[in-house]
């Protein structure tokens, strides 16, 4: 055995040596052809690395924002969801509330960042397509194994791609619960990424300190010399873009999709968000700002909401009921915060109303450890939330009966709404009719 | 030692590192399995590979191949690349912003937003005409340049 053992693809047929052997001869028709068309000549390890490293310092960042994602929804509150997920999830701890705009940054980071790799996804893709009509497809139990971990690693990526964006947009075509698949498709890819990383690393680092093509300009492109893992063609046409094109090229991809969707994120450029839902208003003045879920959706009607509602305040066997009136007689807070959605949009708005460790002194529990909040809402995922105890103590946590100086519109959750800082927007409970403090 | 990676392939961890990797898979499609809506996620796992593979790459090659046939030798400097790039950036936003674009998930997208879904396809239209046009411009900027400097070598 040599001092330095091959790497898996250039192991010589391993036992049963005759099957692998068979395999290569008995080469299907057109697997030639497809062989002869690959032309382009910029195609080679430096380029997939290229694609590579920038995938290897950024997914890592989508996979943890995501995974913070399912523990901001308050895993210990039985709320994160998928709620029972086994033993397969991070560490859990409860999610805090400052700085106030952490939700909003960890999943517009986790959205946006996930988009604007589409094009280097794409790229790497493209790089490294010709190795799947590679004739024979394996060599070895080795390389058949690694190559199905090829078939979820691609997978993974490409479904986490796709329902990522459908729900972002509303349109849930593929009739799953996305938070189910979406998280379990993570752990699929984030496995098959890190087997990949571990075997395919030292290739990278090779071919990023040998010789560099990232000033070599379209005259002087050429293709790199046969690499073990065939991604040279071996019959290379002229080029047609360097590679430092090739990389403007994706680069620039990235950045137009930033362009066009950090609106969604940042209240003075929303307009600029040209093609996504989060792009548009509902309405002019001060409560036009985007709505997660409309009343009408909701199943929350005027009568409801009128001067026969009442806020129900429970604690142990204590309970107060206040109308409208009465709460805006109490001691007022105003905050400016985020409101921050799992699709990646949020928006910043001034809210007024009754702090929430205010409304516990007025049933009993000095020290709240969690509080039940339940809407009007009668159906639907989140017409109930808890929060712990640090989200209901936050001094800028409150009950909001106004928003940027104006009543709340019934779409903004009308009379009375959930907002405090950090926690994601569909915990922020609107159509409050009841909440129940333990401690 | 030699045995082993003369009969699998490769050294031993590699073995144990991808049983670990199908372990993690196995456990999850164990736990899926048998739900209502198992099948479309193994479908729609499936299905995007295919769909990228057999389906946008080749799609996009072969037009490619088609605009080099068309252009690849059309003129100096050549106006393949002033396709090429804008029909990408194109392409590109289509598939991102698709349901959009063709204003899908009418019932979803109003209640969770409250507005009837607009289709944009006007406004990738206007997008993508913006991405030719200035490609276009930029074109006809380095013919001109070419042209004054008719001694440079093709770029």
């Amino acid at each position: 055995m040599p001092a330095s053992p091959p790497p898996p693809d250039d192991a010589p047929s391993a036992a049963p040596a005759a099957l692998w052997a068979g395999l290569a001869r008995h080469r299907p028709p057109g697997v030639d052809a497809v062989d002869r068309a690959w032309r382009s000549p910029v195609r080679g390890p430096w380029l997939t690395s290229v694609f590579g490293a920038v995938l290897l310092a950024t997914l890592p960042l989508v996979i943890v924002t995501g995974l913070l994602d399912w523990i901001a929804y308050g895993p210990r509150l039985g709320q994160a969801l998928p709620r029972d997920v086994g033993w397969l999830h991070p560490p859990v701890f409860d999610w805090p509330t400052r700085p106030a705009w952490l939700f909003r940054v960890t999943q517009g980071l986790h959205v946006t960042l996930g988009i604007m790799l589409v094009p280097v996804v794409l790229g790497k893709l493209w790089s490294v397509v010709p190795k799947l009509f590679d004739w024979p497809p394996a060599r070895s139990a080795a390389q058949l194994l690694e190559r199905l971990s090829l078939l979820l690693l691609v997978g993974g990526i490409l479904f986490q791609t796709a329902t990522g964006l459908l729900n972002i947009q509303y349109a849930y075509l593929f009739g799953f619960d996305f938070y189910t698949a979406h998280w379990y498709g993570a752990w699929i890819f984030t496995a098959a990424l890190v087997v990949h990383v571990v075997i395919k690393l030292p290739r990278m680092v090779t071919a990023l300190r040998g010789p560099g093509f990232a000033r070599t300009p379209l005259e002087r492109t050429r293709p790199e010399p046969a690499d073990p893992d065939g991604l040279v063609a071996r019959r290379p046409g002229p080029a047609t873009m360097s590679r430092r094109g090739v990389l403007a090229l994706v680069g620039g991809g990235a950045l137009l999709l930033a362009a066009l969707t950090v609106g969604q994120s940042v209240d003075a450029l929303r307009r600029t968000a040209l093609l996504l839902p989060r792009g548009r208003r509902i309405g002019d003045g001060p409560t036009g700002f985007p709505v997660n879920r409309s009343a009408a959706a909701a199943g929350v009607t005027p009568e409801q909401t009128g001067p026969g509602w009442r806020l129900t305040l429970r604690a142990g066997d204590r309970t107060v009921a206040l109308d409208r009136a009465r709460l805006l007689a109490l001691a007022q807070h105003t905050a400016v915060l985020p409101v921050a959605c799992v699709e990646g949009w949020s928006t910043t708005q001034t809210w007024t109303g009754v702090r929430l460790r205010d409304l516990a002194d007025l049933v009993g529990p000095v020290d709240p450890t969690t509080a039940r909040v339940r809407s009007l809402e009668r159906a639907g995922l989140f017409r109930e939330a808890v929060l712990h105890g640090g989200q209901v103590t936050d001094p800028d946590a409150l009950l909001a009966l106004r928003v940027n100086g104006v009543d709340l519109s019934l779409d903004h959750g009308y009379p009375a709404r959930i907002i405090v800082p950090a926690l994601p927007g569909v915990h922020c409970t609107k159509w409050v009719a009841e909440i129940a403090f333990d401690g | 030692m030699a045995r082993f990676r003369r009969a699998y392939g490769a050294a031993p961890w590699h073995l144990l590192l991808l049983a670990g990797c199908f372990a993690v898979t196995g456990w999850i499609a164990l736990r899926l399995a048998g739900g209502a809506s198992a099948g479309r996620m193994l479908l729609w796992f499936l299905g995007a590979v295919i769909a990228h593979d057999l389906v946008l790459f080749p799609v996009y090659a072969s037009l490619d191949r088609v605009l080099r046939g068309a252009l690849g030798r059309g003129g100096v400097p050549s106006p393949l690349n002033h396709v090429r790039v804008p029909a990408l950036g194109a392409g590109l936003l289509f598939l991102v912003y698709l349901p959009g674009i063709l204003g899908l998930g009418d019932g979803t997208y109003l209640a969770a937003t409250g507005l009837e879904p607009r289709v944009l396809l006007g406004r990738w239209l206007a997008v993508s005409g913006v991405l030719f046009g200035v490609s276009a411009l930029l074109y006809a900027a380095r013919r001109l340049a070419h042209r004054r400097r008719p001694s440079r070598p093709a770029g």
